[in-house]
């Protein structure tokens, strides 16, 4: 069974048709990639999966189950993270206030609970370790490398059990060596179960570590391939219209 | 010898020292110090148990706003009403217990009135995304101009039934000869520090302060904190006004003008960043002390009363002086 299955989604806006009769499927411990031009509707699509926005038409079921969310912390509950192109942190909190940003872990009892400093840093330092990524819970964001912020904004996703994990432009703007950070992290929650969506403009990046291809151009899904047998060259086509569509 | 990823983890990049040296608050505190101990040197007035006694009533006054404020400036706004709510409130209080009422219903009516417009601020703020300095702006004046409309323009010093117990929670000093308005003061201070630092709202505060795009997508009720924040600090703007009914035993219309400018000082000079996303509850009461110690010290060493806007102007220019300084070093 699919962990998540959109049917039919579609969304407008007054008169603009931003998404149109999309259709796909999500794997457990798959990573796929959506591509397209600027406003080909990747972003509107990824923002109904994360309950910012509801669908005008269509369908969506969360492992059978139907899907209804009216904002984004809906999405949260149900196992859907959101890592935010801009990343979302702030720079004057430390690492672990950032994963914990929103939910942050109390002790002590009634009214007399406070944040528990201790299992914050603790946990947020497991979860670093486990993304092999050298970032310190108690250092301040502002100080950090953009693949440690990476690494803050990934760990957030992996505070509660995510079923999927929609990444918007990770990859955007970062060093070459942060780069190859990134995609490790992105295989650290596949080999976890977890169903990763990235969204980039970058090629180089779908094809090293997505295992299937989602193209979109103006509203419309043009091809949904495996990577192995697709090029770069061909989803360069889907893009900009050279090719029409591919089964 | 090696070095393991999770030893690289737990490692505590500053040490205590560095941090005490990186802080603003911590030179204040020596420049508050060094201040004093020139002053007791130079002048003979100085180091007076009645100078002591004056200089820190007026300090607290300051401070309790400062607390206040404090949460706000952190929330990256502003508060210019302050002053005119510190007015307001006062004004509330005096006339109600003017009109007979006892202490308590006083009270609750100035605390009431505080909240409100606190609330008003808040929600025009957070909600109708006005930006906070011409909301406050606006509340500057119109608040003065109710307790104006309250009072008629008289000054207040009758008090009705209530008129000692009144006296006595603002003049008195029931614990250990410390002057009451200092206990409300150190009260409020650990109240905003636990506050700021233990609490999930402290922490979303500064989230707030840091980056309020990312703190409403990481699902922090943002508008209701910024709502809050308002709230606090006319609140803390009445229970200072409150306070300083019962110290001078008379409320004018002209209480607390002028205040904001020395409030929002007191934060400044003490560590707040009118950016947004730091400051402390110790920073806003040193900060007060700095600017007290300051105006008291031009009045000993004989120095025309005229040039104090000049000097708090410019520790104001100066505390954000060094806070660029600070962060030209960061930046490359």
């Amino acid at each position: 069974m699919s962990v998540l299955e959109l049917a039919n989604i579609s969304k407008h806006f007054g008169a603009i048709q931003a998404v149109n009769d999309v259709s796909f499927s999500l794997e457990a411990g798959e990573v796929v990639g959506l591509m397209g031009d600027n406003g080909a509707g990747k972003s509107t699509l990824v923002k109904m999966i994360a309950g910012n926005f509801r669908p005008s038409h269509g369908t969506m079921h969360l492992e059978g189950k139907e899907l209804v969310m009216h904002k984004p912390d809906d999405a949260r509950q149900h196992g859907i993270e959101i890592v935010h192109q801009d990343l979302a942190l702030c720079n004057n909190l430390t690492a672990a206030a950032n994963v914990y940003l929103g939910r942050e872990l109390r002790k002590g009892v009634g009214p007399f609970r406070v944040l528990d400093y201790g299992a914050m840093y603790k946990r947020a330092g497991q979860l670093f370790a486990e993304l092999k990524s050298e970032t310190r819970p108690r250092d301040l964001v502002k100080q950090m490398s953009g693949g440690q912020r990476q690494a803050v904004a990934i760990a957030r996703t992996m505070l509660s059990q995510a079923k999927i994990v929609l990444m918007d432009e990770p990859t955007a703007a970062i060093s070459v060596r942060q780069v190859a950070e990134v995609l490790n992290l992105i295989r650290h929650l596949r080999d976890q179960g977890i169903a990763v969506v990235l969204i980039s403009h970058r090629m180089p990046d779908v094809f090293d570590v997505a295992d299937r291809v989602i193209v979109m151009r103006r509203g419309r899904k043009v091809a949904d391939k495996r990577i192995a047998s697709s090029s770069p060259e061909e989803v360069t086509g889907l893009i900009t219209g050279a090719i029409e569509q591919v089964a | 010898m090696a070095v393991t990823l999770d030893q690289t983890i737990a490692q505590k990049q500053h040490t205590f020292l560095s941090r005490l040296f990186a802080n603003q608050t911590f030179w204040v505190v020596i420049a508050v110090i060094l201040a004093c101990l020139f002053l007791s040197v130079a002048t003979d007035s100085f180091a007076t148990s009645k100078n002591l006694f004056n200089i820190t009533r007026n300090v607290t006054f300051t401070a309790i706003v400062a607390l206040g404020m404090t949460f706000v400036i952190i929330t990256g706004g502003i508060d210019l009403s302050v002053g005119s709510v510190l007015c307001l409130s006062s004004m509330v209080l005096a006339v109600t217990m003017h009109a007979g009422y006892s202490i308590e219903v006083g009270i609750l009516a100035s605390i009431a009135t505080a909240l409100v417009v606190g609330a008003f601020n808040g929600v025009l703020i957070a909600y109708l995304g006005f930006p906070p300095f011409v909301v406050t702006l606006g509340m500057l004046s119109v608040a003065r101009s109710l307790a104006m409309v309250a009072s008629n323009n008289t000054v207040v010093f009758q008090f009705g039934p209530d008129h000692q117990k009144l006296l006595a929670l603002g003049g008195g000093a029931w614990v250990f000869g410390i002057a009451n308005p200092v206990l409300y003061m150190i009260i409020l201070a650990l109240i905003t520090g636990f506050i700021l630092r233990w609490t999930k709202f402290g922490r979303h505060i500064f989230a707030i302060g840091g980056n309020e795009h990312a703190a409403t997508l990481t699902g922090v009720p943002v508008k209701q904190i910024k709502v809050a924040v308002y709230m606090i600090s006319a609140l803390s703007a009445g229970l200072a006004g409150i306070i300083q009914t019962g110290w001078l035993g008379a409320v004018t219309t002209n209480l607390g003008n002028g205040m904001e400018l020395q409030v929002i000082a007191a934060t400044v000079i003490g560590g707040a960043n009118l950016a947004g996303g730091v400051g402390t509850a110790l920073g806003a009461i040193v900060g007060a002390a700095l600017i007290e110690v300051i105006r008291n010290s031009l009045g000993l060493l004989g120095i025309n009363a005229f040039w104090q806007g000049t000097f708090i102007g410019g520790a104001i220019i100066l505390a954000v002086l060094f806070d660029r300084i600070r962060n030209f070093r960061r930046s490359d």
